[in-house]
């Protein structure tokens, strides 16, 4: 079991974390935006995540840390 | 549960002004992440450049220099000779190492300075608006090269890990890519080696990165680290050039 | 101290090893040579560090890491080095660095010549660099002086963390006179505390995170910057001036001139005193701070009636020496563009004519 946290409010929508994953669960969330008005990365299938840290070694801002 | 992924103390908690996308994010915290996993936060002195990354030293959690466009190397000189205990590193870009700093970064490797430079390439002046940079590739269209850069009135785009390969001062010099997992976890073990060779004080080391500019290419980050992968990589071809 | 005779560049360079300085980052040009050499043998004696840099350029770049390292660090070049280096000056005075600099002047514009001139008054007075800056600038007469200045110049550089510059030319950097050298300051006197300065960090240390920086991106931040620099400079203003008054009482004619060209003025004067005509002399030892009130004073006496300045340029001193006089008196130049160097007789005939005229 592992739990992605994403700072949303860091976020800037560049979807390269999207690219990243190899499991395909992360999205740029169709409803959600931050303050500055990115469209902010979330995850779609907690359930499916194996922790790679795929995701949080491209991600330019930093945003993202992995507990497993 | 355990941490697998944090972020780096070798950071400070800020956001980043650089626009979606760019990768200037992930080579700043993969060195800060070096400095941090080997200890050397506290001996290490940072020199930021002109261009993008000239605000890296609101980012990198130790003492840092703001050094003129393309001097990073001789302000990074004048530091490590006074304090040559402490790991002195330039993080520059392709028009300040490539272009204005040419003389700066032969002589740094030329004199042996155990230095180690972090150099951005991502084909284009960012922080000016997308001008082209000696780095761009044949055709590449600038605000500068509207119709392309054009190889008979430009030149072709210059390979400076190559060129520093050559010389004697070098002891290491690697050219990676942040384009996807595997080049980013090599890119961080060659910026590892480039510290532990001037902790080992063998001389200059320099990382080259492949890097993106989105916002002046016209791209979308996805896309643009797929024109990345199918446009530099070939003409810059990635691996260690020099290893003392 | 034993008196001895020495080179003018290589007294200015042992007199700032004595003075603290343990950094030196040079690149060759005449006539100033004989400094990077000397300290190329010397700083390695002291535990220094002598670096030869691939260009002025560099060189000064490299004064700014080794200056906002904590160091007492310097450079000296000749009028086409030191237009080089202007980029790192103006960088430095943003980053409120202390440095030295000495500028060794030879004719110009361009490669000029390599003789003695004083046409890079304007270029060391008025900024050189970019951005509403200025250095402290010393213009000594004799090879003694210039070793006096040199052995303080690093104290009054940490003092107001400002570049400090030693303007001279071609014949103070080449001609030997005898000079006494002072003893070697201590450590205790050279090592400044400079708790701004990139030496490596931790929390806990006992002083902020160094940022050693010229970028100031907010107007509000700029404009806190040059209410510092403004401030040091009304100190320096109050602090630093020197100039020395020769024959100026009750002389009819003033003469204004510094470095090599008042010793000929001097003598031009002890001339004049010969055929019973009173001639002062104002010889400004700091350009900037500019001995302004001195000059205004002077013009204020009753029996001065004019004012020459003299100098181995087109004229460019002569500007301050009219604004401190500002009106009330005429203001005369005599000199030549180039190196050039006004003798004894040509200065005796022309205070003769304006005496007439």
């Amino acid at each position: 079991m592992a739990l992605v946290t994403i700072n949303g409010e860091r976020c800037k929508g560049c979807g390269l974390c999207v690219r990243a994953c190899p499991k395909n669960i992360i999205a740029l969330s169709k409803t959600k935006l931050n303050s500055k008005g990115y469209q902010i990365a979330e995850i779609l299938d907690m359930a499916a995540c194996i922790a790679c840290a795929s995701c949080a070694r491209t991600c330019p801002d930093v945003v993202i840390e992995i507990e497993k | 549960m355990t941490q697998v992924f944090a972020r780096t103390k070798g950071l400070l908690d800020v956001d980043f002004h650089y626009c979606p996308g760019c990768t200037h994010g992930i080579v700043h915290r993969l060195v800060a992440e070096v400095l941090e996993e080997m200890g050397l936060l506290d001996k290490a002195i940072g020199v930021a450049p002109v261009g993008c990354a000239v605000f890296a030293y609101n980012y990198f959690n130790c003492d840092m220099y703001e050094a003129a466009h393309g001097r990073a190397p001789a302000v990074a000189t004048g530091c490590k000779r006074v304090h040559p205990q402490n790991i002195v590193f330039t993080y520059q870009g392709d028009g300040d190492l490539a272009s204005i700093g040419t003389a700066e970064i032969v002589h740094a490797a030329h004199r042996g300075e155990k230095i180690t430079a972090i150099f951005i390439n991502n084909a284009i002046y960012g922080m000016t608006g997308g001008q082209m940079a000696p780095t761009t590739l044949v055709g590449q269209k600038t605000t500068t090269s509207p119709y392309g850069r054009d190889k008979e009135l430009c030149g072709s785009p210059i390979r400076i890990a190559e060129m520093l390969a050559t010389i004697e001062g070098s002891a290491y010099i690697e050219r990676v890519a942040c384009n996807n997992n595997a080049n980013i976890i090599r890119t961080k073990k060659a910026i590892q080696k480039a510290f532990q060779a001037q902790i080992d004080r063998k001389g200059f080391s320099m990382v080259e990165v492949l890097a993106t500019c989105p916002t002046n290419w016209g791209k979308s980050p996805v896309e643009a680290m797929k024109w990345l992968e199918e446009n530099m990589i070939p003409y810059y071809p990635l691996g260690v050039y020099k290893e003392v | 101290m034993a008196r001895q005779l020495l080179k003018g560049c290589e007294a200015i360079a042992e007199a700032a090893i004595r003075g603290g300085c343990r950094y030196f980052f040079g690149y060759p040009i005449t006539p100033q040579n004989d400094i990077p050499e000397y300290m190329s043998a010397r700083l390695p004696q002291v535990g220094g560090v002598f670096l030869q840099a691939e260009s002025e350029v560099a060189a000064s770049n490299m004064v700014y890491g080794a200056a906002g390292a904590g160091a007492r660090a310097m450079t000296s070049s000749s009028s086409p080095g030191i237009s080089l280096k202007q980029e790192a000056l103006s960088y430095i005075a943003g980053a409120e660095l202390p440095c030295v600099v000495v500028n060794m002047m030879r004719g110009g514009p361009g490669l000029g010549g390599i003789q003695a001139s004083q046409g890079d008054y304007f270029q060391s007075t008025k900024g050189g660099g970019h951005g509403d800056y200025h250095m402290i600038v010393f213009a000594p007469d004799t090879v003694q002086e210039s070793v006096d200045i040199m052995y303080d110049a690093f104290d009054i550089a940490d003092k107001y963390r400002n570049t400090v510059m030693l303007l001279a030319d071609g014949l103070i950097g080449q001609m030997m006179e005898p000079v006494t050298l002072p003893e070697f300051k201590s450590d205790a006197q050279i090592q400044t505390a400079k708790p701004w300065a990139a030496t490596g960090w931790h929390e806990g240390c006992g002083r902020p995170r160094a940022i050693v920086n010229s970028l100031h991106i907010t107007d509000e931040d700029l404009e806190a910057l040059h209410e510092r620099l403004q401030a040091t400079y009304r100190q320096i203003e109050a602090n630093e001036v020197r100039v020395e008054l020769f024959n100026t009482e009750n002389a009819e004619i003033v003469i204004a001139a510094y470095g090599t060209i008042s010793r000929v003025c001097r003598s031009a004067i002890n001339e004049l005193a010969k055929q019973g005509v009173k001639v002062g002399l104002i010889r400004p030892i700091t350009l900037w701070p500019f001995p302004s009130q001195a000059i205004a004073q002077v013009a204020a006496e009753q029996s001065v009636k004019k004012f020459l300045t003299v100098e181995i340029s087109a004229g460019q001193m002569v500007e301050d020496v009219r604004l401190a006089v500002n009106g009330k008196k005429p203001v005369e130049f005599f000199g030549y563009p180039g190196s050039r160097i006004a003798t004894v007789d040509e200065i005796v005939a022309k205070v003769l004519e304006m005496k007439e005229g």
